[in-house]
């Protein structure tokens, strides 16, 4: 997860000291435990890796190594692997992981979409139908923590023991298609509901602000031709046919880089 | 122990569109209105300053500004033999919560129902025939006709300053506006907005197959606005973020940007936010309401005491409500009597995207923006070979572009990796949706009661939503799709992708939160929970006012009809009710 920061600026700083200030015990994890989402709230906490990796403070020429908040080494590898080849890339091109993807999931699932704090998840569970949706006991969080132990204890069966980071391109491919057709067993839910939340967040990642951590340097912006959101089009609503030629902008500026914390 | 409060005259649930309204008519009386709302205050500054509304992960995605499904949801199944599991999360529909409601995050597109909408069952067996309408179909008339609604959708165009062009002046025929449309005493406030490239593609397409393309009305103001209340708003500036967002350009008429900035300053008016209001208090006869009980955020239980209670929260919490309440006799579907959650209805939508050579950059826009065809709505085309009931509007609308969820893609595209990524690169700038609107009949066995086994966070029962759209509905669908398809066709593109409705109906992907029916009027206290100025026939001191009052739902997005239907209730409330309280209709 380490990037070097090729072009050092005064966002970079600022961005350090944020994450820095995002690190520490007082401040994380974040959202006050409310009236309604103890209960939830402590199972979350009480599943987070107990350590950080904190940010290199103080050195102002590296672009911030920004923490994981919530995968294990083990399971960020997978993350890391399983959305290279949902959206690949390269450096001319970027994907999702170039795009800081993994970042943004990570940062969503130790938040509160990965805790489903809006979410009703009181029993009695059942499967329902299709047109009923999500049934499943377990938050966002839950889904990835126990899917990808089941996805890796797969691939370690079939493959020599190697998890699956470690597969060849074609292999990891195969996985994901085989999660999607539910042709994969995992232990308490369909693969595919795991697939389709994991697709949703990548494609969330790779195209939402990069202040979330993805579409880093408006990688996904720039592949699309979509400009962020901008606030005024006044004269160019009736330009019909012609090209809008300004830069991607952000929610926090032209820095594609900048996350907030 | 729920803790007594002072009483007040006028309490009102809710805190959107229709309480705006109505507290704005009835504090003119000089009554003391007081409006509870379950979520939180919101401002246009700050809450939606474009510093950080045009965020489409937080508010588009994650629901920033809708009901949250762990303090309010409800269950659903799509038959009676079926066991119904909750809502966990937001899917089909997005009803708001906080200070505006929905009215802060809806696109603003700002229909009239036809004249015919009104008199639906009246006008099919008039044209067709009694034997037209399938048994099972529960479809009635309004008790209340367009003629009589008239001055009441004019006065909500101009609070909203709605941009479009009249086509029908006083019953004469105008040029460029909907030529299907009822009858209007004038002009809309403002003229419509710029065309998208994207609504002239589509206006040249309907045109050359005889159809009669208009530009949709748009509660986004064309140009600087002042409303009859005094409030300024701004011009639009198509920044295309309408629809889940709040407008931090005062350009997109809420209660925010058209009501509150006069009826927050009067002194007989007041708000509450973070109230759950559970019940409506009725005294021993059951036929008289004492007023409301309500938990704050801490969990605390309130007695708010009050002369006049009037029910403006969304359709399924009006309805939830009388049912915990016990006002009026629950529906029961095997005998097909009671009222109370009779007729729930919603609408049927499907798309063809349209993949083109020409660049749209479809993030220009604005949420009412649009071109659009009525001559396919409810009784503008003869249906006696169709042989189904109802119709909708086809059209092009440039709401936006944002990445996530509104990007499109050809069929047979990969649904992930190198041939996914492609697709959206050589796709996002060059496609535009054209989209069927279509209304849903009302039948025996869609309804909403109170969920057996699910309970809210205070202990009540869930809401319980038994729904599948009607034969009916899939037929009518099918033909609006296929002239959608017609459309694009015509406009000579790359290639489409019709995304028709499949059965059975499901809460998971967005459709549309055009939820209705549940509490609705009539002449006839059998068939109707409240009478035609939306006041219950059996608790005369309790209105209830949303679209939980349609019949049926039309084929056209119904916050025009609603903003209507508030002032038609509170005229009523003010001209006769205040003066004279007790039933305005005799059952």
């Amino acid at each position: 997860m380490t990037t070097a920061n090729k072009s050092p600026g005064a966002a970079a700083g600022n961005l350090l000291s944020r994450a820095c200030a995002a690190a520490s015990p007082s401040a994380w994890p974040s959202g006050a435990p409310d009236f309604f989402s103890r209960r939830r709230f402590v199972q979350a906490a009480l599943a987070l890796p107990a350590v950080l990796a904190l940010p290199a403070c103080g050195n102002e020429t590296q672009r911030p190594t920004l923490s994981r908040t919530f995968f294990s080494a083990d399971e960020y590898r997978f993350i890391q692997a399983a959305t290279a080849r949902l959206i690949p890339g390269d450096d001319k091109d970027p994907g999702a992981l170039e795009a800081g993807v993994p970042v943004f999931i990570d940062h969503q699932l130790s938040g509160p979409y990965g805790r489903a704090d809006r979410w009703y998840m009181e029993g009695p569970w059942a499967a329902g139908s299709d047109q009923q949706g999500y049934q499943l006991e377990e938050t966002p969080a839950q889904l990835y923590r126990k899917a990808i132990a089941g996805v890796d204890a797969y691939c370690r069966e079939r493959h020599d023991g190697k998890p699956y980071a470690e597969l060849s391109s074609e292999d990891q491919d195969q996985v994901l298609h085989d999660l999607d057709e539910n042709k994969i067993e995992l232990e308490d839910f369909p693969a595919q509901a795991f697939f389709s939340v994991l697709w949703q967040n990548t494609q969330e990642g790779f195209l939402s602000d990069p202040m979330y951590g993805g579409n880093r340097d408006f990688a996904g912006w720039k592949l699309i031709g979509f400009p962020g959101p901008r606030y005024n089009y006044v004269d160019e609503i009736t330009r019909y046919g012609d090209p809008y030629t300004m830069p991607p902008v952000g929610l926090l500026g032209r820095d594609g880089t900048r996350m907030r914390s | 122990m729920a803790k007594r409060l002072k009483p007040v005259d006028v309490v009102l649930v809710g805190f959107g569109w229709t309480a705006s309204i109505i507290a704005q008519e009835l504090t003119e009386e000089g009554v003391q209105v007081l409006a509870l709302e379950r979520g939180m205050d919101r401002a246009t500054v700050p809450d939606f300053a474009t510093t950080h509304i045009q965020d489409e992960l937080k508010y588009a995605v994650r629901g920033g500004l809708f009901q949250a499904p762990v303090r309010e949801t409800l269950s659903f199944r799509n038959t009676r033999d079926q066991t119904a599991l909750p809502m966990r999360n937001l899917g089909s529909f997005r009803p708001g919560a906080g200070v505006g409601g929905a009215g802060v995050h809806w696109n603003g597109q700002t229909w009239r129902f036809l004249p015919d909408d009104f008199v639906l069952r009246s006008h099919v067996e008039e044209r067709y025939g009694a034997g037209f309408i399938p048994e099972d179909l529960t479809i009635q008339d309004w008790g209340v006709t367009y003629e009589e609604l008239e001055p009441c959708f004019d006065r909500f165009e101009y609070l909203c300053g709605v941009s479009g062009k009249a086509g029908n002046l006083e019953g004469a025929r105008q040029t460029e506006g909907n030529p299907f449309e009822g009858a209007r005493s004038r002009d809309y406030p403002l003229p419509p907005l710029e065309r998208s490239i994207g609504s002239l593609m589509f206006d040249k397409a309907a045109r050359e197959l005889g159809y009669h393309p208009f530009a949709a009305p748009a509660a986004n103001t064309s140009r600087p606005y002042k409303n009859p209340l005094g409030v300024q708003m701004g011009q639009c500036t198509y920044c295309g973020f309408c629809e889940w967002f709040g407008c931090g350009n005062y350009s997109k008429a809420s209660p925010q940007s058209t009501i509150l900035p006069v009826l927050l300053k009067k002194d007989n008016f007041s708000y509450r936010t973070g109230c759950d209001v559970t019940r409506v208090l009725l005294d021993n006869t059951g036929k008289k309401a004492r007023g409301v009980l309500y938990r704050d955020l801490q969990g605390q239980e309130y007695e708010q005491p009050a002369q006049l209670v009037i029910l403006c929260a969304f359709a399924h919490h009006n309805v939830h409500l009388l049912l915990l309440s016990g006002i009026g006799t629950p529906y029961d579907p095997a005998s097909g009597t009671g009222v109370t959650g009779r007729n729930y209805a919603y609408q049927i939508t499907s798309s063809v995207e349209v993949f083109v050579d020409e660049l749209i950059n479809p993030y220009m826009g604005a949420g009412a923006l649009g071109q659009a065809i009525d001559d396919f709505n409810t009784d503008n085309f003869d249906h006696g070979p169709e042989g189904f009931i109802g119709g909708g509007y086809i059209a092009l609308w440039t709401t936006g572009g944002r990445p996530i969820l509104q990007h499109h893609l050809p069929k047979d595209t990969p649904k992930w990796g190198a041939g996914w990524k492609k697709a959206m690169a050589e796709n996002y700038l060059k496609s535009v949706s054209i989209s069927t609107h279509g209304s849903v009949v009302s039948h025996r066995q869609a309804y909403l009661d109170l969920d057996p086994t699910y309970k809210d966070i205070y202990g009540d029962p869930l809401l319980r939503m038994t729904f599948d759209f009607h034969d009916n509905d899939y037929r009518m669908s099918d033909f609006l799709t296929g002239k959608a398809e017609g459309v694009a066709k015509a406009m000579k593109p790359r290639s489409i992708n019709v995304k028709g409705r499949k059965k059975p109906y499901s809460i998971v992907p967005y459709q549309t939160t055009h939820n209705t029916g549940g509490a609705v009027m009539g002449d006839d206290p059998r068939t109707s929970v409240v009478n035609r100025y939306l006041q219950s026939w059996d608790v005369p001191n309790v209105f209830v006012v949303g679209a939980c009052n349609f019949p049926q739902n039309a084929g056209y997005n119904p916050t025009g009809t609603v903003g209507a239907l508030a002032y038609w209730a509170a005229d009523a409330i003010r001209g006769m009710y205040l003066k004279n309280p007790g039933p305005l209709v005799q059952a």
